[in-house]
């Protein structure tokens, strides 16, 4: 019985599917942190992710083709980014109540036009979504095959955008200068550069990347719009943002991690059968969220800018 | 020699406030220029107009012979202006190198400029004597090395004209020395140089000229050299002040001692305390000096309850006390005056009169047994205390933060001397107010000593220190110098202390 | 990118304070009128309908007081929270912990004569959510835990366990297999307050809910306290007041009235506990709070305004073929525009020239 258990952590099946859950979280952790790191605290993350969902998916319901799709849920995403940006960085009011608004407008805007459009539909429908693309050679090797090189594009997106964003924090001039805006933002005013500007495209972008997230489980997880689909994924990658100490290959590593256990509940869930009953199970990642929380806190070391808005030519 | 920088009729209001009224002067390269003015004489203000950080209702700025737009850092520092704040613009999440290219190239270029930085850093450091490690966190500077790196900046970014904001407030006298001479050699430089400070002691040395402001207005337009000190004293505060005078008493009994105190750093910028022993008295006043982060807010944070320490013991009166709460202190007879009088004294949001009675909530004059609020005589209370410590409030009623920082801190201030308390922590008690305020605040300050009350004061300002303290004591790095009197020092063997020379062994 | 800068009034006229949130309301239906003709609708017959189905009947204005009782609960809930900036978004969990414990309690374990049975169910619904609330905050004050995210994920856990319970333990065998609980014996049903609609007594003290909280927050010492710790923790600590006893104090009131909301459709609405017991009470709470400037008075206003948006919703559905979801819409804009409205409140908006 015990060896079962084990033995689930040696099926390619299982990290595969590790992966694919994590990527949504990616996706989303990397927007969230983009946004605390310039000094914004973006609650509109599960509502966006919502709308992103919806929109990619409505998209390629009515034609257009899947890439298309993710660009245009970016695009959207990134449209919400800029609201939450316009009340939270240039009218400085409160991030926490600007985040809750931005969530409700979002999905309630996302549903009201999947009514809207599909008026009539009780089942879902679905679209032909990303399908997995061996890489060749590499796909063939024996485990390692089947657990890494055999996914969608949209799943090698989500690692090409840790490395990415990566890249972008560290080796660039705007990255800096969105630390510097998370940090000391009348440093960087100093400097001579537009802390409200820095701050506002950060949440956008960020947001773009939280839509992407969305669209990743209507596209690529799973081929149908659902209410409520996504299901708290928001909140969770606000938690793996402070785990990962604002960093991007910590909340990858985070991401996997949730991922993993998961997926590991799905298949442990299969072993024990009805012993334990299935809402527990579902419980875990929200639990797992908040033991993460505690265990980051001790070391926690915030953006100290973090929540407070920067007013210009305000007397300091 | 044409004018490096012209300033033109610059008026500056914030609401109801004139901040600056038609200031004009000009400043040539090679000079340095003295702007001297109290606390909110518009100096500040006018610095953050030419920087670019506000912008001017009126006038006009031509620097190096072309119109300076205003409100807009990003020029300022483009066309050769640099500015280091009173309080430093740094990230210290970021290291000194970070810190210096940021802003240097477009946001949109895709790579930062390290290594011709890491040059250009190392070939400013050896021209201006200002020796810096460009790897470090800005979290592990010093004071003085933070000022360095500001400084360095500026030189980065080719200025011609330096602004320092109260640049030796918070340097000990010999790190003022270093600082002057590299004053001289960035003049020698053909750089152009204005300094800003309330204090004309330390400054006078290193200036050719000096502009005076009051009110918002330019009182005076003086060469350094054709002038006394007293007149432009004078000419700062529009008058003279009288500032109170020390009585001799006799010490009394021990008020509170701390036995080998030690606690942890609270911040990455502030050390802890280690195995600090000190005694107060009453009728006496123990000043400590030091330079900021070396312990002076864990010190009076432990006196007044709001830490606990790591190790050692705490005794008012004899009794030692183990309930490390600030309520279970104040109950004691002990007040606390922090630092930072708008974020951890005044709920500026809150009316005159609930400021002034936040330290009663537990006291029975206030309330009702059922926990009703007494608002009556809370503002009775209020009342009294506005009338006798001078608060000056359009009404009780009005948000507190619309007060004046002088006022802010005499309401703080009769808060707490209204429950007569044994042990006053006062901490920077006077920085940022006006001659006449900083002299009713000492006048209160040695009113409680007066009273036979024991006053620890935590002051960078010197002068203030020596004039107020019975003894004096330096922390360095969280350790506590044994005590001296006023008259057995002077400010050279202080600054040496507070750089960590151990001269009491 | 925006050419503007704010700047701080020094006094605020009260003109502005009471035309403010009517003002934030006016726009959100401007806004959300671009839906309404999207849908192909003409919006001023829309939200006639909407009005008419709110309150144009003795029915629908009974139903709209109905549907405002629980959102003026979750509404106090987050009004007294955000007061002293204690972020608690965790009301709905709250609400559905005061119905289990009505569960728990009223459907047969404990058996009191009505008059001692509903303050009874009200008390042990206002302690489910206030100790559902407790942990959440000692990790906030002694872990620096951030509340909004604990609160939020908790949620989720409650209403999964709810779910449990629902489908096991707790399932109703007379439910011909709903998952839904026993009935709340007859003692601990709020009785009707008006014949022949479902209005019920919870809506009275809901009400009564608001006037006590407004008294305790303008009259007592301990609102007093709240409002200090709220404006600014730091200098009410160094002034002696005990702060996070303050915020511990806070949280219980705030999870306790949101689990009164649970009691209220427990044994008031419903008669049992379902899974859809509430459809966003809990974030609807939130809405309700901003738009009320978090007065306690204030909720009761837009508690019964936000309660017949989404009654008169459904009615304008019916009528002119707009999804019910256009009531969210409107809600989630009211949050934002009062928001916008705040910062007006405080700041004036200055367009400066400040072209290079």
């Amino acid at each position: 019985m015990i060896l079962d258990f084990v033995e689930i952590l040696f099926t390619a099946g299982f990290w595969a599917a590790t992966i694919r859950i994590a990527c949504p979280l990616i996706f989303a952790t990397l927007g969230e942190l983009i946004c605390e790191r310039a000094g914004v605290l973006n609650l509109g993350i599960e509502g966006i992710m919502s709308i992103g969902a919806m929109v990619g998916w409505m998209s390629v319901y009515q034609g257009a083709d899947l890439y298309s799709g993710v660009l245009i849920a970016a695009f959207v995403g990134g449209l919400f980014g800029l609201l939450h940006a316009i009340f939270s960085v240039y009218l400085g009011a409160s991030q926490h109540v600007t985040g809750i608004g931005i969530t409700m407008l979002a999905s309630s805007i996302g549903f009201f036009s999947f009514k809207l459009l599909l008026p009539k539909s009780t089942t879902p429908p679905k679209i032909e979504p990303f399908q997995p693309i061996e890489v060749p050679f590499l796909s063939e090797i024996p485990f390692f095959g089947e657990a890494l090189f055999q996914h969608t594009p949209f799943t090698y997106l989500a690692i090409i955008s840790v490395i990415f964003i990566f890249w972008v924090i560290n080796r660039t001039p705007y990255g800096l200068s969105i630390k510097m805006a998370g940090e000391n933002p009348m440093a960087l005013e100093a400097q001579g550069i537009d802390v409200l500007f820095v701050r506002a495209t950060a949440v956008i972008f960020g947001s773009a990347l939280m839509a992407v997230g969305g669209a990743y489980l209507t596209m690529s997880a799973f081929d149908a719009f659902y209410f409520g689909m996504v299901n708290g994924r928001g909140w969770i990658a606000i938690a793996l943002v402070i785990f990962a100490s604002w960093k991007p290959e910590r909340a990858l590593f985070g991401a996997l991690l949730f991922a993993g256990l998961d997926a590991y509940q799905v298949r442990a869930q299969q072993l024990v059968g009805a012993m334990i009953p299935y809402q527990f199970f579902l419980m875990m990642p929200f639990f797992l969220s908040i033991v993460a929380m505690i265990l980051a806190a001790k070391n926690t070391r915030y953006p100290k800018a973090l929540l407070i808005p920067f007013r210009r030519g305000e007397r300091h | 020699m044409s004018a490096l920088l012209e300033i033109k009729a610059i008026s500056k209001r914030f609401g109801d406030l004139v901040a600056n009224d038609k200031i004009s002067f000009t400043q040539k390269s090679g000079q340095v220029l003295a702007i001297l003015g109290e606390n909110g004489a518009g100096k500040t203000t006018l610095m953050n107009i030419l920087f670019g950080h506000y912008k001017c209702d009126e006038g006009e700025i031509f620097f190096r012979g072309s119109k300076l737009p205003t409100g807009k850092p990003g020029i300022a520092i483009k066309a050769g202006i640099g500015m280091v704040h009173q309080h430093f613009t740094l990230a210290e999440n970021l290291t000194v190198l970070e810190n210096i290219i940021i802003g240097e190239k477009s946001l949109l270029s895709l790579s930062l400029p390290q290594k011709s930085a890491r040059a250009k850093l190392q070939e400013l450091s050896d021209k201006f004597g200002l020796p810096i490690d460009p790897d470090t966190l800005v979290a592990n500077l010093s004071v003085s090395e933070k000022q360095r790196l500001e400084i360095l900046k500026t030189l980065y970014r080719d200025c011609k004209l330096l602004i320092l904001d109260e640049p030796t407030a918070a340097l000990t006298p010999q790190e003022t020395e270093s600082l002057f001479s590299t004053i001289k050699q960035m003049v020698k430089e053909g750089l152009s140089v204005i300094l800003i400070s309330h204090k004309l002691n330390e400054i006078l040395s290193v200036t050719d000229r000096i502009i005076v402001l009051r009110n918002g207005r330019v009182v005076g337009k003086v060469i350094t050299k054709d002038v006394k000190r007293t007149d432009i004293a004078e000419m700062i505060v529009g008058g003279t002040v009288q500032y109170p005078k020390r009585e001799n008493l006799k010490k009394g009994m021990e008020v509170i001692r701390l036995e080998d105190i030690s606690c942890d750093p609270i911040n990455e910028s502030t050390k802890g305390l280690n195995k600090v022993n000190l005694s107060l008295f009453e009728g006496q006043i123990l000043g400590i000096a030091g330079v900021t982060g070396n312990g002076q807010i864990p010190l009076a944070k432990m006196m007044a309850g709001h830490l606990k320490p790591r190790h050692g013991n705490i005794f008012f009166k004899n009794n030692v006390l183990t309930i490390h709460e600030p309520r279970h202190f104040m109950d004691r007879g002990i007040a606390y005056i922090p630092e930072d009088r708008n974020t951890d004294g005044l709920v500026g949001d809150m009316s005159v009169w609930e400021n002034a009675v936040l330290t009663e909530t537990e006291n029975d004059e206030f309330r009702s047994p059922l926990g009703w609020l007494n608002s009556d005589h809370c503002k009775k209370a209020a009342q009294k205390l506005c009338h006798t410590y001078d608060v000056r409030t359009q009404s009780l009623g009005q948000p507190a933060r619309l007060l004046s920082g002088g006022n802010v801190q005499k309401l703080l201030l009769g808060r707490w001397l209204g429950r007569d308390p044994k042990l006053l922590i006062a901490c920077q008690p006077t920085r940022g107010l006006d001659e006449g305020a900083i002299a009713s605040i000492q006048k209160l300050i040695l009113e409680v000593r007066q009273k036979g009350n024991a006053v620890l004061l935590i002051t960078e300002d010197l002068d203030e220190l020596l004039m107020l303290s019975d003894r004096v004591a330096v922390i360095y790095n969280g350790n506590l110098s044994k005590t001296f009197k006023p008259e057995n020092l002077d400010r050279s063997k202080i600054g040496l202390m507070m750089a960590g020379e151990r001269l009491d062994v | 990118m925006f050419d503007f800068r704010l700047e701080q009034r020094r006094f605020i006229s009260p003109w502005l304070i009471v035309f403010a949130p009517v003002g934030a309301v006016m726009f959100s239906f401007l806004v959300a009128s671009i839906l309404i003709l999207l849908a192909g609708a003409n919006p001023l017959e829309s939200y006639f309908k909407l009005f008419l189905g709110a309150f144009g009947s003795k029915n629908a204005l009974a139903e709209t007081l109905t549907r405002s009782t629980p959102i003026i609960l979750t509404g106090l809930a987050a009004a007294i929270a955000f007061r002293a900036k204690f972020w608690n978004i965790g009301a709905e969990g709250q609400l559905y912990a005061g119905a289990l414990a009505v569960t728990f309690f009223g459907t047969g374990l404990i058996e009191l004569p009505t008059l001692l049975m509903i303050p009874f169910l009200f008390l042990m619904g206002a302690l489910a959510g206030g100790l559902l609330l407790l942990p959440l905050v000692l990790l906030r004050n002694y872990y620096r835990v951030d509340e909004v995210v604990t609160t939020l994920l908790t949620n989720f856990i409650i209403v999964l366990l709810v779910g449990y319970l629902l489908e096991g333990p707790w399932k109703d065998p007379m439910a011909l297999g709903w998952p839904q609980g026993e009935s709340v014996i007859d003692e601990g049903i709020l009785p009707q307050i008006v014949s022949r609609t479902r209005l019920h007594l919870g809506f009275i003290i809901s009400i009564g809910t608001a006037m006590i909280i407004w008294l305790l927050l303008s009259k007592t010492v301990l609102g007093y306290r709240i409002k200090a710790v709220g404006i600014n923790p730091a200098a009410s600590h160094h002034a002696g007041v005990p702060v996070v006893k303050t915020v511990i104090i806070v949280a219980l009131l705030s999870g306790g009235m949101a689990g009164m909301a649970g009691v209220t459709e427990t044994a008031g609405l419903k008669g049992y506990l379902t899974l859809d017991l509430s459809p966003g009470f809990g974030y609807a709470g939130i809405a309700v709070a901003m738009l009320a400037g978090l007065h306690p008075i204030g909720v009761i206003f837009s508690g019964i305004f936000l309660a017949s948006i989404y009654v008169g919703a459904d009615a304008m559905s019916r009528a002119v073929n707009v999804p019910t979801y256009l009531a969210d819409v409107i809600v989630a804009l009211t949050v934002l525009f009062v928001l916008f409205s705040i910062v007006i409140l405080k700041f004036r908006i200055v367009f400066g020239g400040v072209k290079p």
